[in-house]
Formats: structure tokens, C-alpha cells, sequence
């Protein structure tokens, strides 16, 4: 991995954005303050007159989502994912779930890698909160391209969706127009690399680590087969299945909590299926606390080398 | 004022009053409290003030009502069925298994309902999504909110009130159904709503502050406020819970419980014999319509000395 390029998936989706404006005059935008930050900025500058601001209020900003879409539009509100999906939920649940809602919510800022803003802004429970609710999809893109790629997929479908986005910039990981970039589509996991001793099941910033993870297990005679499994719900239940039909061994890696997240989704799918032994890298059940993003994954047993020891505890 | 047959419309209420009691009673639970204290703004909305089509519910720049307060449902089923969206024995299958009657209003189930609602102050600020929209759409459809007092407590109600004021969203109409009770009591007893039409006009609304089961002022409210001047507006209207039913006005135990067989045949009698002439029992609160005691519990006695 000689010339990384990062980029942050916030990044990709203001240029969603602005693109999805022109293609999609139906599109309204909405956000609480953070236009700056989410990126929806961009949006505004280019279409003011279909942008919604909200002021720091996400509970309003949610119910009217819901009433703005269910008037035949469709809508794109974010704030960071606490304030997003933590503080709204229940409005989610009633006014956008059960309205079955064409509101697309499309939070930023999501897990530890928020960094020196702390514990109050670090969600680690988004995606358990999300997938609880029926008819909403959950994605959780890995990189700036595939972000692009599954924001237009999503755009087209009607009805609620959560789309999980980062802060940091991250490892570009799919290239523009590759055969990989092109596959990528929503409820089927993309496997990145092929193996047969365990498969790595990840979402979001630790895709790139999983492949990581991969290679350096494979330096040592391991194989693993990675899958960016970017769409958490719903769950590509035939992917989960083989992985542990054909290798035995499942290691899952989110930057959100263990419990109730893509660890838990693949787990539903393993007992039911085809139990094999599983490892869950994740944040544990604890808060966070400032840092730089780095130093947190670290601290929280999110990286690269956490996925070979939960790989290694898997074959011994 | 323009032409309206007060008789009809009091005859419409009362029906609307009847056929939610009805249904309430069928289903063995419901809120008939809030559902009889709203029966007239309904009545005034679907028959004199908004622009609908039965026959074509989703009907464009059409007018929209969002009951906020959902568990009013049984009296927007009634209005609707008074108004032709539905025959009102389908609504007799409210809250049972299958029914498309939820116990709180599904939009996607039954015809004119324009949003579900339920969890209280959602209804308000999606319908001031709908307003901010209709703006970006230059819709002319308005959209009118029903909200109960109680649920004034709620904080999203005025974050969203806040949007509405800021986006001067004068195609935005607020009916406060003001009947003093909540399910733990009185609401100043229970948190304080004083001076709700100084809250709202605080928020940049204009607001007139009525008697809620006189359509005269319901009408004359609503025409004084609707003209196009950059305010959304605020409609309070004084009202009796259990209105129309003796034993049942100003009694907040009948917020949330069916009436037994008994007290269904006396409030049916009370609400035939008390059309457009309905008196509630002695003890209970008058419906002062100045705007200074606007949200303010009023004690009988006050009454009694504010009348003399």
C-alpha cells in the first residue's frame, strides 16, 4: 500500500450531494447546524432554495423530514450520528419507520475516530439502533468511492435508510470504474479477497483493515477471506452463510459497539445457520474518551493487529 | 363572516361525537375525553375551512389536517366518515385485529389521514415539514395542525413552532384543543402551560385565543388570521373534555377508558338531547376566551366572580 490516497466518506457525500441535486430535483437536504462538518454545505451553496436548515434542533429536524418526504419528496438530513440517530430514535422509529418515510438519514461523524470531541460525540450504537427498526436499511460504507457508489443506490430505492459516514479521512480503497467498484451493491457483501481458514466480516473504516489484517495473515501461511460487508441491513444472509460453510471461522470488525452491531447481525445469521466459532472486534461496552483518532482505535482494540489476534484466538 | 348553517354544522358534530363514542365503546378502549373535546374544530376544518375531495384523497394542493394529538383518532375517523372518506360503520372495527382503525391513525390504512401519529408533538413538526415544503413546491394546500394542551409540553413542539416563526410560514395553522386535563390531572397541575398564545406568539405566530365548541368563533378566528403575511398561526381553542357527555366533561379519568354499556346509552341520550344546546354540569371550568388567561386553569368560583 505504497500511495494511499484518504479521503473522508463525509467528503464523498457533499459531492453526492451536489450531483444527486441536479440529477434529482425532488431532493431536499436538511441539517441541524453541523452544514460545515456533514458536508451538506455544499448542497446549500449550489441549491438553497431545497435546503432545510433546522437549527440545533435534530428531533424537529427528523419529524419534518418525515412530513417533507411523505409530500412526495426525497430527503437527506444529517447531523453527527449521536445527534442523528442517539437523540431522535424514537421519532425515527415512529414518524420516518413506521411512515416508511423516503427520508434518507445520513449521519456523519460517526464512531471513536469523532476523536478529541470525546465520549458525548463517539457513537458506538447507531447501527443497533437503526436496524431495530423494520423497513430501515443500514450502510455502512468503507471509503470514499463506495460511499458515492451506495449513496446513488440508495437514493433510488423509497424508503428510510440509515447511512453511516465518518470524519476522518480514510483509506481509499476501491478504485473508480474497477471491476470491484462496479459490484458493489446494496444487501450483497463485496469480498475484497478470497481465503479458506477464516473469513473477516467488516463495515466501514475497518474494511481497510480487515485487508490488513489479511495480508499480514497470509505472510504467516494464513488465509482469510475479507468481506466489506457495507450493508448491515439487509444482511446478505447467503455471504454470512458461506463464509462459514467454507471457512469455518468468522471474525467480525466494526467501529461501533459489540453489542447489537454488524457483529451481532452476523452472528443471527451464523446460529440459525451454520454455527462455527466467532470473534467480535468492536469497542467493547465502555465509552470513550478525547484522543487522536489513531491512538483511540488503538486503545479501543480497533485495528489491523486486533483482527489477527481474534483471527489466531479463532485457530488455536 | 361567510355564509355558514350553524344548525349543520352542529348536527355534523354531534354525529362525529356519536360515531367515535360508538366505536370506542365496540372496541372496549379508546380516548373519548380527547376525542369529544375536538369534534367541533374538526367539524369546522373538514366542512368549512379546508379544501379536501373525498373522492380523491390524495387529491394535489389539497388541504391537510395532522392530528397531532392521535389518540384522538376516533373523532378524525368520525370527521372523516362525516365528510365521505369512508362509510362510518367501517370505523366500528376500530382497534381490532385487522382493522385498518388503529388506535392511533395510520396513514397508509385509512383515506384522508394524512400522517400517523401518536407518539405526541411528532405530528406537529411533520406537518411544519409539510408546510416548509409546500413553500419550496409553491403548493397551495395549507396545512392545519390539531394539537391537545398536554402535548404542548412536549419539546419538539417548539423546536418546531421555533422553524415555523422563523420560516414565516403563514400556510401553517396551529388548533390548540385546549381542554385543561391531561391523564394525571389538571395540566398546570401537572407542568404549568401558562400563557400559551403569548408562547406561540412569542415564536412569531399570530394567534387568537376562542372558544372552541362555538363554530362562530372558531370560523371568525381562522378568517381573521388567514391571509398571507409571513406568520404561521396559532388557534386556541378553549374546549371541555367529554364535551357533549355529562359525566364525562372536565373529567380527566375519561381521557383513556371505554364507557360500559350503561354510560354508553346515557351519553349517547346526552349528546341527542344537547345538540347545539349542550350545558356542562355545575363544577365545571367556563371557557374564558381573553387572551390573558389563556392556558390558565380557571376555578369555578372565578367563573361565577368574573361573571358577576
Amino acid at each position: 500500500m505504497a500511495d494511499i490516497i484518504k479521503k473522508a466518506t463525509r467528503e464523498a457525500y457533499g459531492e453526492f450531494l451536489v450531483e444527486a441535486g441536479a440529477k434529482r430535483p425532488d431532493l431536499i437536504v436538511m441539517d441541524a447546524d453541523l452544514s460545515g462538518s456533514t458536508k451538506t454545505g455544499m448542497f446549500a451553496k449550489v441549491y438553497p432554495e431545497r435546503f432545510v436548515q433546522s437549527g440545533i434542533a435534530e428531533q424537529d429536524m427528523i419529524a419534518e423530514a418525515a412530513g417533507i418526504a411523505l409530500s412526495g419528496h426525497v430527503v437527506c438530513a444529517s447531523s453527527f450520528a449521536m445527534f442523528a440517530a442517539g437523540r431522535p430514535y424514537e421519532i425515527i422509529r415512529n414518524s420516518v419507520g413506521y411512515t416508511n418515510a423516503n427520508v434518507k438519514i445520513c449521519a456523519t461523524h460517526a464512531g471513536i475516530t469523532v476523536g478529541e470531541d470525546g465520549a458525548s460525540h463517539q457513537t458506538f450504537e447507531d447501527i443497533a439502533l437503526m436496524r431495530e427498526i423494520p423497513g430501515m436499511q443500514v450502510i455502512c460504507p468503507a471509503d470514499a468511492v463506495s460511499a458515492k457508489i451506495l449513496l446513488w443506490q440508495i437514493i433510488e430505492e423509497n424508503g428510510p435508510a440509515y447511512v453511516r459516514l465518518g470524519r476522518s479521512a480514510v483509506p481509499v480503497l476501491y478504485i473508480e470504474g474497477s471491476m470491484q467498484a462496479e459490484s458493489i451493491q446494496i444487501g450483497k457483501a463485496n469480498v475484497l479477497r478470497e481465503g479458506t481458514d477464516a473469513t473477516v466480516i467488516a463495515t466501514g473504516i475497518m474494511v481497510p483493515e480487515a485487508v490488513k489484517a489479511a495480508l499480514a495473515l497470509a505472510e504467516e501461511g494464513i488465509s482469510v477471506r475479507v468481506l466489506d460487508m457495507h450493508t448491515i441491513k439487509p444482511i446478505d444472509a447467503d455471504a454470512v452463510i458461506a463464509a462459514a460453510r467454507e471457512t469455518g471461522r468468522i471474525v467480525t470488525a466494526e467501529e461501533h459497539s459489540v453489542i447489537g452491531g454488524l457483529g451481532s447481525a452476523v452472528a443471527e445469521v451464523v446460529v440459525q445457520n451454520c454455527p462455527v466459532r466467532m470473534a467480535m472486534v468492536g469497542q467493547a461496552d465502555t465509552f470513550g474518551e478525547s484522543g487522536k483518532p489513531a491512538e483511540l482505535l488503538e486503545k479501543y482494540g480497533m485495528t489491523a493487529d486486533d483482527i489477527v489476534k481474534a483471527v489466531k484466538g479463532l485457530l488455536v | 363572516m361567510t355564509n355558514y348553517n350553524r344548525e349543520e354544522l352542529e348536527k355534523r358534530a354531534q354525529d362525529i361525537r356519536i360515531n367515535a363514542l360508538k366505536a370506542i365503546h365496540a372496541a372496549g378502549s379508546g380516548h373519548p375525553g380527547g376525542s369529544l373535546s375536538c369534534a367541533d374544530i374538526l367539524t369546522a376544518l373538514y366542512f368549512e375551512i379546508m379544501n379536501v375531495d373525498p373522492a380523491d384523497p390524495a387529491m394535489a394542493g389539497r388541504d391537510k389536517v395532522v392530528l397531532s394529538k392521535g389518540h384522538a383518532a376516533p373523532a378524525l375517523y368520525a370527521a372523516l366518515a362525516e365528510r365521505g372518506f369512508f362509510d362510518a360503520e367501517e370505523m366500528m372495527s376500530l382497534r381490532k385485529l385487522g382493522s385498518p382503525f388503529q388506535g392511533h391513525p395510520n396513514m397508509h390504512r385509512v383515506p384522508g389521514v394524512e400522517m400517523s401519529t401518536g407518539s405526541l408533538g411528532q405530528g406537529f413538526s411533520a406537518a411544519v415539514g409539510m408546510a416548509t415544503v409546500g413553500k419550496i413546491d409553491r403548493n397551495p394546500g395549507r396545512v392545519f395542525v390539531l394539537t391537545g394542551d398536554g402535548e404542548l409540553q412536549e419539546g419538539i413542539v417548539w423546536e418546531a413552532a421555533m422553524s415555523a416563526g422563523h420560516r414565516g410560514l403563514d400556510n401553517f395553522f396551529v388548533f390548540v384543543d385546549l381542554n385543561g386535563l391531561q391523564i394525571d390531572g389538571r395540566v398546570n397541575d401537572v407542568k404549568s402551560i401558562h400563557s400559551v398564545c403569548g408562547k406561540f406568539e412569542a415564536f412569531g405566530f399570530e394567534t387568537e385565543c376562542i372558544d372552541g365548541h362555538n363554530f362562530e368563533e372558531i370560523l371568525g378566528a381562522y378568517e381573521k388570521l388567514n391571509k398571507p403575511n409571513r406568520k404561521p398561526k396559532a388557534i386556541i381553542c378553549r374546549t371541555h373534555k367529554g364535551q357533549g357527555v355529562s359525566f364525562m366533561t372536565d373529567q380527566a379519568g375519561w381521557h383513556g377508558k371505554a364507557p360500559n354499556d350503561e354510560q354508553f346509552e346515557q351519553a349517547l341520550r346526552d349528546l341527542e338531547a344537547g345538540i347545539g344546546a349542550y350545558e356542562p354540569p355545575k363544577g365545571c371550568h367556563p371557557l374564558p376566551t381573553d387572551k390573558t388567561f389563556c392556558g390558565k386553569t380557571i376555578e369555578p368560583e372565578q367563573a361565577k366572580g368574573g361573571a358577576e
